[in-house]
């Protein structure tokens, strides 16, 4: 791989990149982001960079908890699971992620599975090759600080889990509402380009804008 | 019933939030703090506090959230390290300039760039300007009595202050020892109940909080904040000679180590102070008259206090774990040079700035300090003034 990283502070790797891009608008830049630092740290930053459609990639890797300070809960820890901070059962309202940079103005929308491996790598490269800003909720299993107290004490179970419980986009419309009840939806969720929609890219606005004042 | 029980200092500080059983603790997660969270998280699920506990998503909301429920007059609690402590920073000064009592427990970790989750003390000795008591602690028995006797000083009425409660991160935050822990009963009845001077709540009384101040009253408003400040060394000490009284272990501003005769001496605070007694004492051994001065209290400055202990010392060395780029010298370091300056007493005195983004600082380097300082005092003069401890291609 060809790339230079740059590790930013927790919560705010969508403003560096936002920087990043409007600096150099001719850089693939992909914010690799948890669901702790997208929603709830840095959830202003991530409905912002949806709301001006900057050209990103953002993947969010939904391990529903905070792993890395071992387990506390976070905004997308299902309600009643158990975190180091719900011994139990988590009590708040979650987010979904998806929809919520969907109705902030995201162009392109997906969300994949670490089981459905293949469909999420061709779900994070067509984000990439998408111009706008690009948000892929990957749900990651994390059986060391989620898994372990909720019952699913392996990474092949929390693997198998998300195989049982995923559902395509495609199949799901099939389907009556109460059959979707505890299914995750996966696959395209959003994308303005095959909608025919043409939504403004943030950089490009800005280096027209840049353009337009020095020709005057 | 009193009982000895092993506790981390993260565990001794849980514990001290359980018996004093706050109203309200806002907490975002972060290491080397997190153990604290976690063990209140239970307390409160298993119904042993009465605490509200708001899991905020992120330490700006946090101290925000305190700020809030202070002002609405409940006692109110939260605690943090590094990167959390700087995201709460613009609050911190909204605590402290309103006026409230909020009790913060930091465990010193160091400040990103370069990430690092290890111990240094660049976090809080970087929030010294923003108003608030800080003390640091040396061990988890420290952190468990420290943190009691800190509700009772933010809370008295001539002080309305908030206390930070300093530990070094894993060095203390995460390493066992024994703990003797009072009795519930005792440590309520130490802390009394909080008795807030004013109160959003009360609609018999109402007042507003927060307002714009503008030129013509800001200056006078902030001096009474400062006054209040200075005058709040008096509490400490007060408190820290009543838990004394009561429960056997006195605490002060300052504390010497085999100082009274010494004639070098290290000062520092925190956990290298108990590194630096072990060293203090094998010198001792050599017939070398070492000292130490742990510094406990850092804001307010003990001025006096510091220059009197140290007034017959020939050289002395600051040991602090922070820099403070471009300045003069390190923060502690600069402090107590204004502060032996204004007491008039002239010693030879150098600085060390040690255990940077969790470098060990061992015995055998505070030797090193010692047999410096040795130099010194033979001299009479410093050869450097400003050293860095075990920092590879110095020097
Ligand atoms: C300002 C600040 N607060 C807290 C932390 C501690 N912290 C590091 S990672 C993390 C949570 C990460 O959760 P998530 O984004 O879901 O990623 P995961 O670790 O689960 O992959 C926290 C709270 C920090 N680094 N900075």
């Amino acid at each position: 791989m060809n790339f230079n990283t740059l590790h930013t502070t927790h919560g705010r790797a969508i403003p560096f990149a936002t920087g990043l891009k409007l600096a150099r608008p001719e850089l693939t830049v992909i914010v690799i982001t948890g669901d702790g630092d997208a929603a709830a740290i840095g959830g202003n930053h991530l409905i912002h960079a949806a709301r001006r459609n900057i050209d990103l990639t953002a993947v969010c890797f939904n391990n529903n908890i905070y792993g890395m300070t071992s387990g506390q809960y976070s905004p997308l820890t299902p309600k009643s699971k158990k975190a180091a901070t719900a011994p139990y059962g988590n009590i708040e309202n979650n987010f979904d992620l998806c929809r919520l940079v969907i109705a902030a103005g995201a162009s392109y929308v997906a969300r994949g599975t670490a089981y459905h491996v293949r469909s999420l790598i061709r779900l994070i490269t067509r984000g990439i090759r998408h111009r706008g800003f690009a948000f892929i909720e990957a749900l990651s299993p994390c059986p060391t600080y989620y898994g372990r107290i909720n019952g699913l004490d392996s990474a092949i179970s929390m693997l198998q889990w998300q195989k049982e419980h995923a559902l395509d986009i495609k199949a799901a419309s099939r389907k009556r509402p109460y059959e979707l009840e505890d299914k995750i939806i996966i696959g395209e969720l959003f994308n303005s380009e095959a909608r025919g929609l043409n939504i403004p890219e943030f950089s490009q606005e800005y280096w027209n804008l840049i353009k337009r004042v020095k020709d005057k | 019933m009193r009982k000895k029980i092993g506790l981390t200092g993260d565990g001794a500080a849980a514990e001290a939030m359980r018996q004093i059983d706050p109203e309200v603790v806002a907490v975002y997660p972060i290491t080397p703090q997190t153990e604290i969270v976690e063990r209140f998280a239970e307390f409160v699920a298993e119904g042993l506090v009465q605490t509200e506990l708001i899991n905020v998503e992120s330490e700006h909301s946090a101290l925000s959230a305190c700020c809030g429920s202070s002002m609405a007059g409940v006692r109110t609690m939260t605690c943090t390290s590094a990167q959390g402590l700087a995201l709460m920073h613009e609050m911190l000064y909204i605590a402290a300039g309103n006026r409230l009592p909020i009790v913060m427990v930091n465990v010193n970790r160091t400040l990103s760039a370069p990430i690092n989750i290890h111990n240094d003390q660049s976090d809080s000795l970087g929030s010294r300007d923003a108003g608030w008591i800080q003390l640091y602690c040396e061990n988890p028995q420290e952190v468990y009595d420290t943190v009691i006797q800190a509700v009772r000083i933010a809370e008295d009425h001539q002080v309305m202050l908030p206390v930070m409660v300093c530990l070094d991160g894993f060095i203390v935050s995460h390493n066992m020892e024994p703990v003797e822990l009072l009795d519930d009963g005792e440590v309520k009845e130490f802390i009394g109940e909080f008795k807030p001077r004013l109160n959003l709540l009360d609609t018999e009384r109402p007042i507003t909080a927060g307002n714009l101040t503008l030129p013509e009253y800001f200056f006078e408003h902030k001096y009474a904040q400062v006054y209040a400040l200075e005058q709040s060394k008096e509490k400490i000490e007060e408190v820290g000679r009543e838990f004394g009284d009561r429960f056997g272990r006195r605490y002060g501003l300052v504390e010497g180590y085999k100082l009274d005769d010494a004639e070098i001496a290290v000062i520092t605070l925190g956990s290298m102070a108990g590194t630096a007694r072990v060293a203090v004492d094998a010198l001792r051994g050599e017939g070398i008259k070492a000292g130490l001065l742990k510094m406990r209290c850092y804001r307010p400055f003990p001025v006096q206090e510091l220059a009197g202990a140290l007034k017959n010392i020939r050289a002395a060395a600051v040991m602090e774990k922070a820099v403070s780029p471009g300045a003069p010298g390190p923060a502690v370091f600069s402090d107590i040079i204004a502060a032996l300056y204004r007491q008039s007493v002239r010693i030879n005195l150098i600085s060390y700035v040690a255990g940077l983004g969790g470098r060990d600082v061992p015995v055998k380097s505070i030797h090193r300090v010692y047999e410096h300082l040795q130099k010194v005092a033979a001299s009479g003069e410093p050869d450097r003034i400003l050293n860095y401890l075990d920092l590879r291609g110095w020097e």
